[in-house]
């Protein structure tokens, strides 16, 4: 055996022994995610324990370097450790902004303490991050950040509001940009700063969307004080761990577009709509968009795992991940349009236990976001005309 | 397997890139389709493929060729599809060399795959019969007759079937399909070149009670469905890869027409209008070529499901290559729809790429059977 294929089968055995029934099989509601942190909520022990395993293994971040917690994995080891998880169905372990977005710019950029403190405690699901980047006034302009933060010798005090601050309530730490030279032009004057949510002087307030949920808050900070020591990266040069963490935080909103988890769409159709004698789903003209968006999304599989492959041959632009976020934000919203048609009447229900509150149609709503955040379609789209195609002023 | 090229991969496909350019640029097929070339393809070229090592890619190295994989293959397609080269690669370096390394008996390799690695014979795969690309439903029929068979049919869409030396026919026997390697001289068999809309070439073949030696057969009687879906599917992957290079260097001489041509004072891909359009091209191009180099690996693994990954990739070639020869003339403008500019070269190649082996819908349709809806 090569030395992948024993990895697969002891990656299988392990996973066999240690992946609970409980958390395989496709996730039907997004709010049984975990996410961990100080006052973490599972939808069974089961998950907990899921969690916990991993996390100890660091295969919740299986790439990253041992000494911090990660599982140390190579990028084949872990594309066998992702195929063995699909294969049984385990749900994701742990979800987590900090494996997603901060993780790998602290990695990037942050101070040998900074990683020995957080990178462990964030493999281990101990530790839940929100993100402090758009404000009122700064949202495809994500640049023109307001929030000040003032030098105080040992410690800035911070002052300013952000908004759509995903699960800013529920978060413990945040990672925040925050503007240190209000003389300097506004790429140059940011700073990149870590604080506790717990701090006085932050408060946070839900914002309702159309889904009728509330995943995003406004955040407010009312004289924060932030130690120097959290500082990542060099002052005033934020916007560089700004960009090199939005590039993972676009791959992310990316990969949405895999639709890993759930069931597939034609499965769906075909349960909600019935089939023909000659087993077609019974509406021809959806079955062929169906078909249609499932050659795309498969594609588009494919090109998530080539873009991986691209950087760590060191072959890829970074503004690739533009191109994955645009894609399969796109075909997020494309599936779940699909998914409503697949459901027909049935999907229109908003509140009851038959729908499970109406989660057809609040995923639906919800995915609507998919291209706004992270950097709208259009900004993606200006970033590969600009850095990917050099079209002029562009 | 990381979804790049390897590096003897890459040098393969610089080769062939540079070989391309310098020995069959677009001017070679515009020459070719002004003088009326009687074959509409260079027997010279096709010799010096095989020199290149190009011909023979797939063709074990004891017949004579490389010994390479699928990848290697799409590799020289995509390359075919950038310069938009009449060849014979697809039809005998791909499908026939297929077919008769897989299934051909030692007198049939011997007998051909060695020449087509050489670059001297042209064998051709005579699959189709309708207008649209269905294997399921061919009509020819293969009686028994003597110590041999008989064969009736019409096939259609046969690459380079006018200038063949040998023809690979499928055809129906008592339970089920059955490939026959076919001289085109033999009596009853009635050949019409087809003159294409992208100047590349094909043939009609009709087959009068023709009759046939036993071991004019290719692997067994009856069995030749999974023969024939194997090199299909290699075929559909290469034309997967050609389509990308078509598309794909439409869209390169199309961005460099944005950074060039002014109107109103500006050049025209300062307009958002435009760059939207072309960043989204751009995206739809990586995502094709990550399909394709995807299906071309699972083929050369073996993978169960090669078959499917054949057919996103070929769907997904084919919808974005229309797009991106769509978008060339359109951002052309006038110029673009003028015979002197290459983009509608590029239009006409693609609409037949598309259509040969399976086009988006037929795809699609797997996509569907097979996921069960």
């Amino acid at each position: 055996m090569t030395d992948l294929e024993t990895f697969r089968a002891e990656t299988r055995a392990w996973l066999e022994e240690n992946c609970p029934p409980e958390v395989r099989g496709p996730l039907d509601n997004d709010e049984d995610r975990v996410w961990g942190g100080r006052n973490p909520t599972f939808k069974t022990p089961a998950h907990k324990l899921w969690m916990e395993r991993m996390g100890a293994r660091g295969w919740t971040a299986p790439e990253w370097p041992k000494e911090y917690g990660g599982g140390g994995l190579s990028r084949e080891e872990a594309k066998v450790l992702g195929s063995e998880l699909r294969r049984i169905g385990a749900q994701m372990a742990l979800s987590s902004f900090g494996i997603w977005m901060l993780g790998p710019a602290l990695l990037q950029f942050g101070t040998e303490e900074q990683k020995k403190r957080f990178l462990p405690e964030i493999v281990r699901g101990e530790i839940r991050w929100c993100q402090g980047y758009s404000e009122p006034g700064a949202g495809s302009d994500l640049a023109n950040v307001q929030t000040k933060a003032e030098d105080k010798g040992d410690h800035w005090i911070v002052n300013g509001q952000k908004i759509w601050t995903s699960y800013a309530d529920k978060a413990d730490w945040i990672f925040c940009l925050v503007r240190t030279d209000p003389a300097a032009p506004k790429h140059l004057g940011i700073s990149f700063v870590l604080f506790d949510m717990a701090t006085p002087g932050v408060t946070t307030k839900p914002i309702t969307l159309i889904s009728g949920k509330s995943p995003f808050c406004e955040t407010f900070f009312d004289d924060v004080r932030v130690e120097k020591e959290n500082l990542v990266g060099t002052l005033n040069r934020g916007w560089d761990v700004a960009k090199a963490l939005l590039a993972h935080e676009r791959t992310m909103i990316g990969a949405i577009g895999e639709a890993g988890g759930g069931r597939p769409l034609g499965q769906v159709a075909t349960d909600s709509i019935g089939s023909d004698d000659e087993g077609r789903l019974d509406d021809l003209m959806l079955r062929a968009r169906v078909a249609e968006l499932e050659i795309d999304a498969a594609a588009f599989r494919l090109a998530m795992e080539r873009a991986g492959d691209q950087m760590k041959a060191r072959q890829a632009h970074p503004a690739i991940a533009s191109m994955l976020k645009y894609y399969g934000s796109e075909l997020n919203k494309r599936r779940h349009e699909l998914l409503m048609a697949a459901g027909g009447a049935e999907a229109l229900e908003w509140e009851g236990e038959r729908s499970r509150n109406g989660t057809a149609a609040r995923d639906w709503l919800r995915t609507k976001a998919n291209s706004i955040e992270g950097g709208t379609s259009e900004v993606q789209l200006n970033i590969i005309a600009k850095h990917l195609l050099q079209l002029p002023g562009a | 397997m990381p979804l790049i090229l390897t590096e003897e991969q890459t040098m393969l496909k610089e080769a062939a890139d540079g070989f391309l350019s310098e020995n069959a640029p677009i001017a070679h097929l515009r020459k070719l389709r002004d003088s009326r070339d009687a074959d509409g393809v260079s027997r010279d070229l096709w010799k010096a493929f095989g020199e290149m090592g190009f011909a023979g890619v797939i063709i074990p190295e004891e017949h004579g060729g490389s010994g390479l994989g699928a990848v290697e293959a799409g590799v020289v397609a995509e390359a075919l599809g950038r310069t938009l080269t009449p060849s014979p690669f697809m039809g005998s370096g791909v499908l026939s060399a297929k077919v008769l390394t897989d299934g051909g008996s030692a007198e049939q390799q011997a007998a051909w795959l060695p020449r087509i690695a050489a670059g001297e014979a042209i064998v051709s795969l005579a699959v189709d019969e309708g207008a649209k690309h269905a294997p399921s439903r061919i009509a020819t029929v293969a009686e028994r007759a003597g110590n041999g068979f008989k064969l009736n049919g019409a096939k259609g869409f046969v690459l380079d079937g006018h200038v063949a030396d040998a023809l690979i026919v499928a055809a129906l026997t008592e339970t089920g399909l059955t490939l026959f390697l076919v001289d085109p001289k033999t009596q009853g068999v009635e050949i019409e070149r087809t003159v294409m809309v992208d100047a590349h070439n094909a043939a009609r073949v009709t087959l009068t009670d023709v009759e046939v030696d036993a071991d004019a057969v290719i692997g067994s009687v009856d069995g030749g469905e999974d023969l024939l879906e194997g090199a299909l599917n290699l075929g559909r992957a290469c034309a997967a890869a050609s389509l990308n290079g078509a598309g794909d260097q439409a869209f390169q001489v199309t961005l460099e027409y944005l950074r060039t041509r002014q109107q109103f004072g500006k050049l025209i891909g300062e307009f958002q209008a435009l760059q939207h359009r072309a960043a989204h091209l751009y995206s739809e191009i990586e995502i094709a070529r990550a399909a394709t180099i995807g299906a071309l690996q699972a083929l050369d693994a073996g993978k169960p499901n090669a078959a499917l990954a054949v057919s996103v990739a070929k769907a997904k070639a084919g919808r974005v290559a229309e797009l991106a020869v769509q978008e060339a003339v359109q951002m052309h403008g006038g110029v673009g729809m003028t015979d002197e500019f290459d983009v509608g070269l590029f239009m006409k190649r693609v609409r037949v790429l598309n259509e040969l082996l399976g086009d988006a819908g037929f795809h699609q349709e797997r996509m569907a059977q097979s996921q069960g809806f």
